[in-house]
């Protein structure tokens, strides 16, 4: 009897461990195409989806997908409502203060997009007097307040919402993701009157290097298996795999 | 050790120590004062031609006017049956969908965010205006209108001597909660660019990826234009309805 109560103290004991040690929320976002987005029936899909899977596969840890809208994503990790934030998270300097983040998973650069034939260029001068969307709480708020001074820039919940926008003709230009802009706007029916400036927008200061997992400080356990598995899904072919079914090149960039 | 003025120890010891940076809400204190503006111009305005609108409405509706009257049921039943976020971007992204409406002159105002918020805003106040007057008119006892009937008034001075300030005043603590509910509400143009309060908030917080901050201070504004608010319509109520007050 006495052996079988211990067992029973010990089975209880070891659940709370068992399952806080297997189970992992992440954080991601849904209105980012073609990293992250949902399809007709509401499941989450994505580059950035994929990779969060395969990340938690490679560390052996079950995942649970969080839903966040971008401009809450960092304050939501740090007040635990996911354990991680896999959503295209660009690694800065200004986010560090606030976050930990993994080594990065992809590098696209920075482009501005703008109406065919609109004979906007993408500098200060080029875009003075004009209005310049971007996401909020992205990089490209970051850039564009930096460097587009004497633009109106127009702040925006969702990267979708900045498109719809650009199309309606509420604003001139966009900033954003490259890759990004040509998967989820340029390329389907509503952006064909639209194209890239010629140039990458980049600063280390704004744009980081590149996207990172970002994580609550002081967790330097898990950075390290995060680390260790994006090395192992880079080197096993399961980041190529990945890669390939959503671009035609390497995102990682070098 | 080297002298520090207090305005480098509060900006050091707020940006690295306090759990809450300070700091960084003052240094944009004049995107917070643009917010402040923006919300105060939104709602008052809101508020003007939503009333004007209410009236007429109210009017039409207790004249029981045929047609008019079943539209404006209508109206009033749609505006209060969606939140407000939903007829916001209703205006603001689903007309912005059609070709023709982004080439014709009302684009003009269609194309502006802050145009698109100060006529949902106005419709939708209007909508819940127009009840609570119909209300206050529904209130008036009915023998003070037989008395202006008897005296031969006509409708129009029925209206303007009987009626309406009868009505109003009777309205007038239904219409308080509106105006606050109004100035709750008109949150939501943050959603569509607009720098209200809370957009100055959101602006902050996505800027420096901070948590409280921009929310607190946005939090601490619109609890002083409530506090405004509510001071200035109990003094109305005190003016209007002192026949109450015993």
């Amino acid at each position: 009897m006495k052996k079988f109560l211990s067992l029973i103290l010990v089975g209880l004991m070891s659940v709370p461990f068992m399952v806080s040690a297997e189970e992992l929320r992440v954080g991601v976002e849904g209105a980012y195409p073609p990293f992250s987005y949902k399809d007709a029936s509401g499941e989450m899909l994505g580059f950035d989806i994929d990779i969060a899977h395969a990340l938690c596969d490679e560390m052996g840890v079950k995942c649970t997908l969080v839903e966040q809208d971008w401009d809450g994503m960092i304050p939501a990790l740090i007040s635990r409502r996911f354990d991680i934030i896999v959503a295209s998270m660009s690694v800065t300097e200004e986010r560090k203060r606030r976050v930990d983040f993994s080594d990065k998973y992809y590098n696209t650069p920075a482009r501005l997009v703008v109406r065919k034939g609109s004979g906007i260029r993408g500098t200060k001068e080029g875009l003075s007097g004009k209005r310049v969307g971007v996401q909020r709480g992205a990089t490209h708020q970051c850039y564009a307040e930096k460097f587009f001074t004497d633009s109106a820039v127009k702040l925006y919940g969702t990267q979708e919402e900045v498109f719809l926008d650009l199309a309606a003709g509420r604003i001139d230009a966009q900033l954003s993701d490259a890759v990004q802009a040509e998967e989820g706007f340029l390329s389907t029916p509503s952006g064909k009157d639209f194209e890239f400036l010629p140039g990458n927008q980049y600063d280390l200061g704004c744009h980081g290097v590149g996207a990172g997992v970002a994580l609550r400080k002081g967790n330097d356990g898990l950075r390290t298996r995060l680390n260790k598995a994006i090395k192992a899904i880079r080197a096993n072919g399961i980041y190529k795999k990945i890669n390939d079914k959503y671009f035609g090149f390497d995102v990682y960039g070098d | 050790m080297e002298e520090r003025s207090w305005v480098e120890w509060f900006e050091q010891a707020s940006t690295n120590d306090w759990p809450l940076d300070v700091w960084l809400i003052l240094l944009h204190w004049e995107l917070f004062a643009m917010g402040l503006l923006n919300t105060i111009l939104l709602v008052s305005l809101s508020l003007f031609f939503g009333g004007i609108l209410a009236v007429v409405l109210a009017l039409v509706r207790t004249y029981r006017l045929p047609v008019l009257s079943e539209f404006v049921w209508l109206l009033t039943y749609v505006e209060r049956g969606s939140p407000l976020l939903v007829q916001l971007y209703l205006i603001y992204y689903g007309l912005s969908q059609f070709v023709f409406v982004r080439e014709s002159i009302l684009w003009v105002i269609l194309g502006n965010a802050w145009w698109c918020a100060l006529i949902a805003f106005s419709l939708n106040t209007a909508a819940y205006t127009s009840e609570i007057i119909r209300g206050g008119i529904k209130s008036i006892p009915r023998g003070e209108i037989e008395a202006a009937k008897a005296c031969g008034m006509s409708v129009w001075s029925q209206l303007r001597s009987v009626i309406l300030p009868r009505g109003f005043r009777y309205a007038l603590p239904a219409y308080g909660n509106e105006v606050i509910f109004m100035i709750h509400s008109s949150a939501v143009v943050s959603t569509i660019t607009v720098i209200d309060i809370l957009g100055a908030g959101r602006t902050l917080n996505g800027k420096y990826y901070v948590v409280y901050e921009g929310f607190l201070m946005a939090a601490l504004l619109y609890i002083v234009v409530i506090f405004i608010t509510t001071k200035f319509m109990k003094g109305w109520e005190r003016r209007w309805l002192d026949f109450l007050v015993r």
